[in-house]
C-alpha cells in the first residue's frame, strides 16, 4: 500500500498539490478579507471557455496556452461583472450570479463540441472541469512551485499594504499608498493562483480551495499574520492528503478529495477551535446558566432572610438557623427554571453552603456561615451593580469593562465607595451581614 | 461685521507660513445636485477649529473633498502652501466610525500601529521605534488595558478613541476629524478635548466637524459655519454671532435662541 511513495509520479504529484494548496489557501484568505471570494468563483467558472478557445487555436495540450487562455478569458468574466454592474442596475450579486453562468455555459457547449469532433476525443480537456493533478509532471511541477513562490513572496512583501487594503482602504489612501494599484495587485494575484489552481481541483471546484481554508484558519485566531500561515497550512495539508486518499483508492479523482478535505478541516475548526468552535460555545453557555442559576438560589435565599430585617444585623446561629420555606424558593420559579434551580441547590448542599431540613412537614433551607459569605458577595456584588446602571450618567461609565466579573475589580475604589454610599441612601444594602468577615475588607470604613 | 468682512479681514495681513489649510472655490456635487459650493477660507496653524451647520449642510463632505476622498466640481486645496497631495503625510484624518470592517482579524494595538505606515512606505515593516510610539499614543487615550482586544469586542467611545490613538501615531500637522465626540460619554469627551487642545497647543492645527452648538465657544478657537455655502469662518468670539447662526441654520429658532444666549452672555 505504501508503494505510491516510491512512485516519482506520485511524488511529483504530492508536490504540485501540497504547492498548489499553499498558495490557494494564503491567499484565498485574503480574498476572503477582501470580500472578494465569490468574485474567485467567476473568476474559475469563467475560465472555462478560455481554456477550449485556446486549445483550438493552439491545436495542442500544452498547458502553457491552455492557462493563458484561462486567464485570458477569466479576467474577461471579471471585468464584465464590473461592467455590468456599473452601467446597468443590476448589483454585485446579480452580476457574478449571470456572469459566472453564462461564461461557464458557453465553455460547457464548447467543451462538449471540441469532446464529439474528432481531435476532441483526446483532448483530456474535461480534466479542466474536476482537475487532474494526477497528471502532472516534473515540469509542470516545476512551473507550479516558481508561481508559488511568486505568490507567497508578493504576499509577504505586500502584507501590510494588503492589511490596510482590506481593513481600512480609505485610511490608506489617505496615507498615500496607491490603492488602486494594490487592489490590482492582489486581484492579479488571485487570477494567478485560481489559473495555476485549476489543474489541481478544476474550475468548478476551485472556489472551494481558495475559501475553505481561510474561513476555517479564521476559526482559530484573531490575528492576521496566524490566520494568513493556518490558511496555507490548511490549503496544503488538504492538497497533500486529497493526493494520499486518491493514490489509495486509484478511482477516485484528486480535485474533489482535496476539497471535501478541506471541508473536513474546516468542519473540525467550526466544532473544536477554542474560542470561536462551537464546543466551546456550548461549554461557555452551559457554564453561564450554572453560575446564574448558582447565584440566583444563593440571592433568593438571602433576600428571603432579608425580609425579616429591618436593619443591617451581624448574622449568628439564631438567625441562620430560622432558615426560610424552601418550597417556596422552588415555587417561585417557572418549570424551565426548576430543573436547573433543584440541580443548583443540590450542587450548593454540597458545597456546605446550604442544608435543607424537614420541619413540621415543610422543607426549609438554612444558610451555614460559609453559605453567607458566599451568599453576601453574591448580593453585594449584584446590589452594586444594579445601582450602577441606574445611576450611570452620573458615576463615570467610562470606567467600567463590560465583561467584568467582579465589579470591584473594574471600578475604582472611590467609584465603589460613592456605590455603596448610594446602596445606604437606597436602604439597599445587604441587612444580614457575616460575622467572620471584617467590614474592612471590602473596602467600608468600620 | 458680517460674514464677508469677517472674512476680508482674516484674509488680510497673514504670512504664508502661518496658514495650514487653504481651500479655494472647493464645490461638491452628487449626480448634479449641489453639496458644497464655492467654498473659500484660511486657516491658521495652532487652532482648535469647529465646523458646524445643521444636517445634509456637506459637513463631513467638506472634509472629505478636502482630502480627496470625494472628488471634487471645482476648486482646490493647500496644505503649508502645497498641494494636497504632496502634503498627505502631514495630514491626519479621523472619519466617523462606519468605515471599517469590524470582524478582521486585528487588535486594538494593531489599528493604531497601521498609523506609522505612513512613515514607512511600500515594503518596509514597523519596527521597535514605531511599535513603541503606538504604544505611547494607546497610552494618551487610555487604552493600554485593550491593547489586545479585537475591535469588535470594544465599545463605541473605545473604538473611537483607538482610532483617535491611530492618528496620533501619524504624527501629522493637520488633523481632520468628522465628529469625534458623536455618541461618547462625558469623561471620553473631557479626554479626547484635552488630547486635541495638547495638539493644537503643540502648534497642529486640528479641524473637527462638530454637532453640540451648545459647546463651540467653550471648545474651539476658530469656528467655521457652513450650511452648502460658506457663512463665516473666524475666531470664534467674532464669528459665533446670532447674525451668522441665523443665517447658518435657517429656521432653526429654538436652537438658535440656545446659542446666542451662550454668545451673548460670554
Amino acid at each position: 500500500m505504501w508503494n505510491m511513495w516510491y512512485d516519482p509520479n506520485f511524488r511529483w504529484v504530492l508536490a504540485g498539490s501540497v504547492l498548489l494548496g499553499v498558495a490557494g489557501g494564503a491567499i484565498g484568505a485574503f480574498s476572503l478579507l477582501r470580500k472578494r471570494s465569490l468574485l474567485g468563483d467567476v473568476l474559475a467558472h469563467a475560465a472555462l471557455p478560455g481554456v477550449c478557445v485556446a486549445f483550438l487555436l493552439a491545436g495542442s495540450k500544452e498547458p502553457f496556452p491552455l492557462l493563458a487562455g484561462a486567464a485570458a478569458s477569466g479576467l474577461l468574466g471579471v471585468y464584465a461583472v464590473d461592467v455590468i454592474t456599473r452601467w446597468s442596475r443590476l448589483k454585485e450579486e446579480t452580476a457574478l450570479g449571470v456572469v459566472l453562468t453564462v461564461f461557464f455555459g458557453v465553455g460547457v457547449v464548447l467543451l462538449t463540441w471540441i469532446q464529439h469532433s474528432g481531435a476532441g476525443n483526446q483532448s483530456g480537456l474535461d480534466s479542466f472541469l474536476f482537475g487532474q493533478s494526477a497528471t502532472l509532471v516534473q515540469k509542470d511541477v516545476a512551473a507550479i512551485g516558481a508561481v508559488a513562490a511568486v505568490l507567497i513572496a508578493a504576499l509577504f512583501l505586500f502584507f501590510k499594504e494588503f492589511k490596510l487594503l482590506c481593513f481600512d482602504r480609505g485610511f490608506g489612501e489617505g496615507l498615500g499608498f496607491p490603492m488602486r494599484f494594490i487592489d490590482g495587485l492582489l486581484m492579479s494575484l488571485i487570477v494567478l493562483s485560481v489559473v495555476i489552481g485549476l489543474q489541481a481541483v478544476g474550475v468548478v471546484l476551485m472556489a472551494a480551495l481558495l475559501i475553505t481554508p481561510g474561513v476555517a484558519a479564521r476559526y482559530w485566531t484573531e490575528r492576521l499574520d496566524v490566520m494568513l500561515l493556518l490558511s496555507g497550512l490548511f490549503g496544503g495539508f488538504s492538497g497533500a492528503m486529497g493526493t494520499v486518499f486518491s493514490a489509495l483508492a486509484p478511482r477516485l479523482p484528486t480535485g474533489p478529495l482535496i476539497v471535501l478535505t478541506a471541508t473536513a478541516v474546516f468542519l473540525v475548526s467550526l466544532v473544536a477551535a477554542p474560542r470561536r468552535g462551537l464546543v466551546a460555545k456550548g461549554l461557555r453557555l452551559w457554564s453561564l446558566r450554572r453560575k446564574v442559576a448558582r447565584e440566583n438560589l444563593l440571592r433568593d435565599v438571602y433576600e428571603a432572610y432579608e425580609t425579616e430585617l429591618e436593619q443591617p444585623v451581624l448574622a449568628d446561629e439564631a438567625i441562620l438557623s430560622r432558615g426560610v420555606d424552601f418550597d417556596q424558593l422552588l415555587s417561585g420559579v417557572s418549570s424551565a427554571r426548576l430543573q436547573g434551580r433543584s440541580r443548583a441547590a443540590r450542587r450548593l448542599m454540597r458545597e456546605g453552603l446550604i442544608r435543607i431540613e424537614s420541619r413540621e412537614g415543610r422543607n426549609v433551607c438554612v444558610l451555614t456561615p460559609k453559605g453567607l459569605e458566599a451568599a453576601w458577595d453574591v448580593v453585594h456584588r449584584h446590589r452594586l451593580w444594579e445601582m450602577f446602571l441606574t445611576h450611570e450618567a452620573d458615576l463615570q461609565a467610562d470606567h467600567v469593562d463590560r465583561d467584568a466579573d467582579t465589579i470591584e475589580h473594574f471600578l475604582t475604589p472611590d467609584l465603589v465607595e460613592a456605590l455603596e454610599r448610594l446602596l445606604s441612601v437606597h436602604h439597599r444594602e445587604p441587612r444580614l451581614l457575616p460575622s467572620v468577615h471584617p467590614l474592612g475588607a471590602h473596602g467600608r470604613k468600620e | 461685521m458680517n460674514a464677508v468682512e469677517t472674512s476680508l479681514n482674516n484674509h488680510a495681513g497673514r504670512r504664508p507660513e502661518e496658514v495650514a489649510i487653504e481651500v479655494h472655490d472647493l464645490s461638491v456635487a452628487y449626480h448634479k445636485r449641489p453639496v458644497i459650493w464655492g467654498i473659500d477660507f484660511q486657516l491658521p496653524s495652532g487652532k482648535l477649529v469647529g465646523v458646524v451647520g445643521p444636517n445634509g449642510a456637506g459637513k463631513s463632505t467638506l472634509l472629505k473633498a478636502i482630502l480627496g476622498l470625494v472628488p471634487p466640481a471645482s476648486g482646490w486645496v493647500k496644505i503649508y502652501g502645497q498641494p494636497y497631495h504632496t502634503q498627505r503625510r502631514r495630514v491626519g484624518y479621523v472619519p466617523q466610525r462606519e468605515s471599517v470592517d469590524w470582524d478582521f482579524p486585528t487588535n486594538a494595538f494593531d489599528v493604531v500601529l497601521m498609523g506609522r505606515y505612513g512613515h514607512l512606505g511600500l515594503f518596509r515593516r514597523p519596527g521597535k521605534q514605531d511599535r513603541e510610539i503606538a504604544w505611547e499614543c494607546l497610552r494618551r487615550v487610555g487604552m493600554t488595558d485593550f491593547a489586545q482586544r479585537q475591535i469588535s469586542q470594544l465599545s463605541g467611545g473605545q473604538q473611537q478613541r483607538v482610532f483617535l490613538a491611530r492618528a496620533l501615531a501619524q504624527d501629522a500637522d493637520v488633523y481632520f476629524m468628522d465628529e469625534p465626540f458623536a455618541g461618547v460619554d462625558a469623561a471620553t469627551e473631557k479626554a479626547i478635548l484635552e488630547l486635541l487642545s495638547t495638539l493644537r497647543d503643540q502648534g497642529k492645527t486640528v479641524v473637527v466637524v462638530h454637532h453640540d452648538l451648545q459647546t463651540v465657544l467653550q471648545y474651539f478657537d476658530w469656528v467655521i459655519l457652513l450650511n452648502m455655502r460658506l457663512v463665516a469662518c473666524g475666531p470664534t468670539r467674532e464669528v459665533f454671532t446670532a447674525e451668522n447662526l441665523q443665517q447658518t441654520y435657517g429656521g432653526r429658532l429654538t436652537v438658535l435662541a440656545d446659542a446666542a444666549h451662550t454668545v451673548s452672555i460670554s
